[in-house]
């Protein structure tokens, strides 16, 4: 676009054309103070604080519906202006009920900012005030209506952003209110959105209401352990009596590539890690019960039962299973343990997305990997399978805000007639399965096949539909687990061969990705290297075990052969997620390192408790390779990080646990990552230190220290460590992996979560279990009728 | 939901005039709630449905005009003009009038059903005030004692 | 059914055919009916302009913006349909004579549609009538039936080869919507909330199609204009004030009515001869002059021109055509109040100063006309009053702003008469102040 020039201030000042007028200020570091405007929602011009002056305009003008001409000269301070803005405020407050010593949003609202520095200091109000009760529309959604100053900005982010269109305005006048679309309640997907997004205290959160002042909390970012889109969340945190507790999930750091965006599970399902049945205690199993130990006590028993086991029956008797929401540095040195130190290839996860296959078919093709902020701007989208908006509401937003904003093209294929079709161009309703033959179809030149015909979708519209994708450019495909296997290869030759074509596989966890990356497999090393190859792995790490090892189903076999003796579970349910019997493990030793006791874990011998990733440091890396880096903001007493205890049960075996953590170097230092300033754990390592003649400089347990490996030796990770710490996103292509592997489609089982359910996790989130009773309470209110 | 024929018939007549469906939707809710006496969560069910809208938007649009009500009236709605042209020809001294004679409020129904009593802006009958509206009836020059006989008469019809 | 009056003074125009049955097909086309169609069919759609343009008729809605100049605005090509919409929501207090245009003369509105998109290259115009006006929507149905009945409306009109279509449409109750882009948007099936211009309705109209907009008694004169000639219509008013208004005369006048009069006449004469005077015996105190959302005039600023530019010499505006008179016995802290009361019911809410502005005056005007007032209030009042003063997102601010800064300002004395405990002066005794809240 060409650039036009006008002056503000005094000022001569560039931008391009079509730019509002509020932004081109903005841009140059002017102020024009705001309410109803917010980037990229429709224009409302309704709060008049913007206005400006514009020369040969007689009245002042809206600086956030203006479009910027050439020769315009803009005055945005005067006696006049400042005049406007204060009488605004005013007239704004006349009816506002100044309730701001008890108002959530006290302290972090914007019309108190903008009183203080637009405001007048005396009032001249001396009217009664409009009064109306304070309603709960939702078990997290709460309407404080006197405090609304009627900006709508709610209003546009559950229409136009989300497309829910939740929200209303309703009377006039002086009357109008935001009202939900329930009469008295909401019926909406409970993102919370409209709360984040109102400048004052009218919307306030369920889970956040009246806890605390918001000055009292810690601030961290770091990202969502739900699913796999990997949003940056911001996590208010509160010293509680043991440790920190987080208190509010929410999105006032707006450098994610989430930005605005955060659903349920980002926003309140944080409060898993207060659950009362959390872990804090290692157990034991003695007399068939299981029983409070110490750490040190349970520590001991796994490492000499490992070490035992590994040494009676060979560490092919040990199986592993990791995790999807562990960090990417646990899972690796997971990996790294399983193959070094109990020497066994036993290892899997559960896995909800064909990634070797993935890899295998972007082996040495570079940038074919789409990031989660290219799918917002990318001028065409094929989504094959999955639900995203139930699955992924990040990569919805992104699709849906693409098509809004930017006439992004959506062509949906799917067996459902989901609702990101809404946004479609093309919608293409397929029988349930026939995923693969559409992969198949398009990769080819024939007809398609007869499972794809429908009424709605004759042999014409699926050649045209083919013939269409092959004119786009800068394609990007997404796909589901719906598509695995040789239908994998299809996807990606079909797109090869459109120029400019990335792709996103869709896995389920929040770092699904990351575990299928750090080789959580039997037969596949970090990277999607061969574990019978003759890798970089196989020289740094030493002796690898050189057969494939047991999947799950594999594992489950051998323990009930009586093979199987012992099994590690790291922050898995297999048997609560996986469809495994219970008993399966009977016969085995079991360690379960987990928050609660979860159906696998009451099968255990021990259960180490374990923190989760709101807990720890580290990376994640969300489904389509963005890594991203894990701050630590709650605290536990009692609980450790898987990291760590890995660690401590290497160094139990009797390993030397220099050669699992390359720690100690002294140059990566992990710039306090890993501790919570506020924990006291950092005075607790040091003493750990000290006491075994470590360097107090480098902990063993610091996941940064393994990530220079990772990076090092998973070439796709080699990415700028310095944007990576500064909270940026960075992708990982898959150019340089490994072969990859062919695996059987059933290995694969989608986690099949909703909105609002989060595997094993979601039970014990408070706020989705509230949203899903009172989901389901107006459903059978309904069937009653 | 039935509506009458001749709902149905305009309503079908109406439906072409617009590019859009949803433009039909103000004058059609008038004529709903004529027939029916007020917006029932019904009618909006069935207006939102067939002009493709959500509830919460047919709402938004009711609680907007005031001609448009969810909630039951009379059957005879007494629309007082007290703005200005009214106002200085005793406009209020009809609506109190009315108060008395009804013993109800602005906005209030009578018990038996009768008569809901509304103060209500310009009417455009500025020039033949006082004036007042009985449903769309038309009521001017109007004094106490007229007024009476007004009430009088949709009493005893 | 709204009753006529008659002064030799009127020049009948718009109101010529007024109470003779012309809403009658028959009967208007011997009544001139439907000929300024046919000529301007045959005429060029500029040309057609340039007659307007120069007629000097502006509009009759209230702005008094140049209806030629306006049309002139559409632009000749679109990929859009382009509309006209006829403005007959007519709500402003004081005003009631597009009533008597849709009950008498139904079909010079349909005409003066139809010249309009002749001229602007439409084919396809809404008439909206405000939701009280039921009869009257009953009464222009018919109109627009027995119209496309005769081949007037639809396909060919009048044989010409070219087709255009009529539709009513009907209010439900809000002032607002008079204001042309939020008729656009509640005609659009939504809630009248104005829109942000620009674009204005000329380019981005009714569905994203260029759309004239135009007040009732506006169209209602085109007909007229396109037979008797731009030269004749202007030279019955004062330079740029073309043509003859209907002037609502309501209020403390003797003789209330409607009445035509040329553009330009004297106000004073207008409520001494024309309205025959104050009755009773009493002194007038104010006028306001163009409906409820002008600056009301003192005794002594009458002897004016009621034309555009002569009223807003003055201070005032000519507006809607509705003419308040108020005598010496009506409180002016009363009708400033009611005057707010019915701005704070019909703001739409959008934009704060408007929302808010009106519910505190409103407040504080409740409050000072029961005797709980203070100095400062009346300060105050016209503190806020200047600053919602062309700050708000549509006039309907400003409609509230300017007459309430003209009633303080210019009977500042009679709002210090209401102040700390004194009871209204000129309230009845007795009578206990309970003014009605217009909850919605
Ligand atoms: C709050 C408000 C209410 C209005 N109400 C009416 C109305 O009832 N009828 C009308 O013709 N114009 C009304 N107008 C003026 C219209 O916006 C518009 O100017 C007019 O319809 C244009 O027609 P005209 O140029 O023929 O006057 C109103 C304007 C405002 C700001
Ligand atoms: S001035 Fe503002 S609130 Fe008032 S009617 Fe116009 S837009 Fe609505
Ligand atoms: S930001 Fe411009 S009016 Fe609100």
């Amino acid at each position: 676009m060409p650039d036009v020039n006008l002056t503000v201030d005094g000022k001569k000042i560039t931008a391009p054309a079509g730019t509002l007028l509020i932004e081109a200020c903005k841009a140059v570091g002017v102020e024009v103070p705001s309410f109803c405007y917010y980037p990229n929602f429709s224009l409302q011009g309704a709060c008049r604080m913007c206005l400006v002056k514009i020369e040969k305009m007689p009245k002042l003008q809206t600086a956030c519906t203006t479009v910027i001409s050439e020769g315009m000269i803009v005055t945005t301070d005067s006696p006049e202006i400042k005049q406007a803005r204060k009488s605004m405020l005013e007239l704004l407050l006349g009816n506002h009920p100044l309730d701001c010593p008890v108002c959530d949003a006290g302290g972090e609202c914007e019309l108190q900012d903008m009183t203080f520095s637009y405001g007048a200091a005396e009032s001249k109000f001396m009217e009664a005030k409009n009064h109306r009760d304070e309603q709960q529309w939702s078990p997290v959604v709460f309407f404080d209506r006197p405090r609304c100053i009627l900006c709508y900005r709610c209003v546009r982010v559950c229409g136009e952003g989300m497309d829910v269109w939740a929200l209303g305005v309703q009377n006039r006048g002086v009357s109008s209110i935001i009202a939900p679309n329930k009469e008295d309640h909401l019926e909406c997907e409970e993102c919370g959105m409209c709360i984040d997004i109102c400048p004052v205290g009218a919307l306030t959160s369920g889970a956040y209401r009246y806890k605390t002042r918001p000055w009292e909390m810690k601030h961290v970012g770091t990202i969502c352990t739900h699913c796999s889109d990997g949003c940056k969340t911001t996590l208010g945190v509160r010293r509680a009596d043991a440790g920190m507790e987080i208190v509010r999930g929410d999105n006032r750091d707006k450098s994610g590539t989430n930005g605005d965006f955060l659903c349920i599970k980002g926003r309140y399902a944080f409060d898993f890690a207060n659950h009362e049945d959390r872990l804090t205690q290692p157990l034991i199993r003695k007399n068939g019960r299981l029983t409070p130990a110490t750490w040190a006590e349970a520590v001991a028993l796994v490492g000499r039962k490992f070490a035992e086991i590994r040494d009676r029956n060979r560490g092919d008797a040990i199986g592993v299973v990791g995790s999807t929401r562990t960090t990417n540095e646990e899972a690796y040195l997971l990996s790294r343990f399983a193959r070094t130190v109990l020497k066994t290839n036993n290892v899997d996860h559960h896995r909800t997305a064909d990634f070797p296959a993935f890899a295998a078919a972007l082996r040495g093709k570079p940038g074919m990997t789409a990031s989660m902020a290219e799918v917002f701007t990318a001028p065409a989208i094929l989504l094959i399978g999955n639900d995203p908006t139930e699955q992924h509401p990040l990569l919805t937003w992104q699709i849906r805000n693409n098509v809004r904003l930017h006439q992004s093209r959506l062509y949906v294929v799917n067996s459902r007639p989901i609702k990101l079709r809404r946004q479609a161009t093309k919608f293409m309703q397929i029988a349930p399965g026939a995923e693969s033959q559409v992969a198949e179809f398009l990769a080819g030149s024939g007809d398609p096949a007869n499972q794809l015909i429908s009424s709605s979708a004759d042999k014409s519209a699926w050649t045209s539909l083919r013939e269409k994708l092959r004119t786009e450019q800068n394609l990007i495909i997404i796909f589901g687990s719906e598509i695995s296997g040789s239908a994998v290869s299809n996807i990606v030759r079909f797109g090869s061969a459109i120029s400019g074509t990335k792709f996103v596989c869709l896995g389920d966890y929040a770092n699904s990705r990351g575990a299928a990356d750090m080789g959580l497999y039997p037969d596949l090393l970090p990277g999607y290297h061969p574990i019978t190859g003759n890798t970089e792995f196989h020289r740094e790490w030493g002796e690898i075990p050189p057969t494939t090892g047991l999947d799950l189903p594999a594992m489950v076999a051998a323990a009930r052969a009586g093979n199987l003796k012992a099994l590690y579970v790291v922050g898995s349910n297999p048997i609560g997620r996986m469809n495994i019997d219970p008993f399966a493990f009977s016969n085995a030793f079991v360690v379960v390192q987990d928050m609660f006791l979860t159906e696998t874990a009451v099968t255990a011998d021990v259960v180490l408790p374990a923190a989760n990733a709101y807990e720890k440091s580290g990376t994640l890396t969300n489904t389509c390779g963005d890594l991203q880096l894990v701050k630590k903001a709650g605290d536990l007493t009692g609980v450790k990080t898987d990291f760590e205890i890995i660690v401590r049960i290497a160094e139990a075996m009797g390993f030397d646990i220099h050669k699992l953590v390359p720690f100690g170097g002294g140059t990566r230092a992990d710039m306090g990552q890993s501790r919570g300033a506020e924990s006291g754990e950092a005075d607790r390592h040091a003493v750990w230190l000290e006491a075994r003649g470590l360097e107090p400089k480098l902990s063993p347990f610091d996941s940064m220290a393994i990530f220079d490996e990772i990076q090092r030796l998973v070439r796709s990770y080699d990415v700028s460590r310095m944007n990576l710490l500064a909270g940026n996103s960075q992708h990982t292509s898959l150019e340089h992996a490994g072969p990859g592997a062919a695996h059987k489609p059933e290995s694969i089982v989608p986690a099949k979560d909703t909105l609002f359910t989060s595997g094993t996790l979601g039970r014990y989130s408070r706020a989705l279990q509230s949203v899903i009773e009172s989901h389901e309470a107006k459903h059978s209110e309904v069937a009653a009728d | 939901m039935k509506f009458s024929d001749q709902f149905e018939a305009r309503f079908a007549e109406m439906l072409p005039h617009y590019p859009t469906k949803r433009s039909a939707l103000v004058p059609t809710l008038l004529y709903a709630q004529d027939e029916v006496g007020f917006l029932s969560d019904e009618v909006i069910a069935e207006l939102a449905q067939r002009l493709e809208l959500t509830e919460l938007e047919v709402r938004n649009v009711i609680s907007y005009y005031s001609m448009l009500t969810t909630r039951p009236r009379g059957k005879y709605n007494v629309q007082v003009c007290t703005n200005i042209s009214c106002l200085v020809r005793g406009g209020e001294d009809i609506l109190h009038h009315c108060q008395k004679k009804l013993g109800i409020g602005n906005k209030g129904t009578t018990a038996d059903g009768m008569f809901t009593l509304e103060e209500v802006e310009c009417i455009g009958a500025c020039s033949w005030a006082p004036a007042a509206q009985v449903n769309y009836d038309y009521h001017e020059n109007l004094t106490a004692e007229k007024m009476e006989e007004i009430l009088e008469k949709y009493k005893s019809i | 059914m709204a009753y006529l009056v008659s002064h030799p003074d009127e020049v009948k125009i718009v109101s010529k055919r007024f109470g003779q049955s012309a809403a009658n097909l028959d009967r208007y086309l011997e009544l001139d009916g439907y000929n300024a169609v046919q000529k301007a069919l045959a005429m060029e759609p500029d040309a057609i302009i340039d007659e307007v343009k120069n007629s000097g008729l502006r509009g009759r809605g209230g702005a008094g913006f140049s209806a030629g100049m306006k049309w002139s605005f559409v632009p000749k090509q679109s990929a859009k349909p382009k509309y006209v919409l006829c403005n007959g929501d007519e709500s402003e207090p004081g005003t009631c004579k597009d009533r008597l245009i849709f009950e008498h003369d139904p079909h010079s509105v349909i005409e003066g549609v139809i010249i309009a998109g002749l001229a602007v290259g439409s084919r396809t115009g809404y008439i909206y009538i405000r939701g009280e006006y039921r009869y009257l929507s009953v009464i222009m149905q018919k109109a627009i039936r027995d119209a496309y009945s005769r081949g007037f409306l639809g396909k060919n009109i009048f044989g010409s080869g070219r087709d255009f279509d009529i539709y009513w449409h009907g209010g439900a109750g809000a002032y607002e919507v008079g204001e042309e882009s939020a008729l656009m948007e509640s005609l659009e099936g939504k809630r009248g909330i104005p829109r942000i211009r620009p674009p204005f309705p000329a380019v981005v109209g009714l569905w994203g199609g260029p759309t004239v907009i135009n007040n009732a008694e506006t169209l209602a004169s085109v007909p007229h204009i396109i037979l008797g000639g731009a030269d004749w219509y202007a030279k019955l008013g004062p330079p740029k004030n073309g043509g003859t208004r209907l002037f609502c005369l309501s209020g403390n006048v003797e003789k209330p009515g409607v009445y035509e009069l040329p553009m330009g006449y004297n106000l004073k004469k207008m409520i001494y001869d024309v309205g025959g005077g104050i009755p009773n015996g009493r002194s007038l105190k104010a006028v306001v002059p163009g409906g409820s959302s002008t600056p009301c005039l003192t005794a002594d600023e009458i002897d004016i021109s009621m034309d555009f530019d002569s009223v807003a010499k003055a201070g005032s505006m000519l507006g809607s055509g509705g003419v308040v008179v108020l005598d010496d016995a009506q409180c002016i802290v009363k009708f400033a109040l009611r005057t707010m009361q019915f701005y704070q019911h019909e703001s739409c809410g959008w934009c704060i100063p408007c929302r808010e502005g009106t519910d505190w005056l409103k407040k504080t005007l409740v409050r000072l006309h029961s005797g709980g007032g203070l100095k400062k209030d009346i300060d105050n009042m016209q503190y806020l009053s200047e600053n919602m003063l062309g700050r708000t997102f549509c006039p309907l601010g400003d409609a509230a702003a300017m007459p309430t800064i003209a009633f303080v300002k210019k009977f500042r004395k009679e709002f210090e008469d209401h102040l700390e405990g004194r009871p209204c002066p000129y309230e009845k005794q007795g009578v206990v102040e309970q003014l009605p809240v217009l909850a919605h």
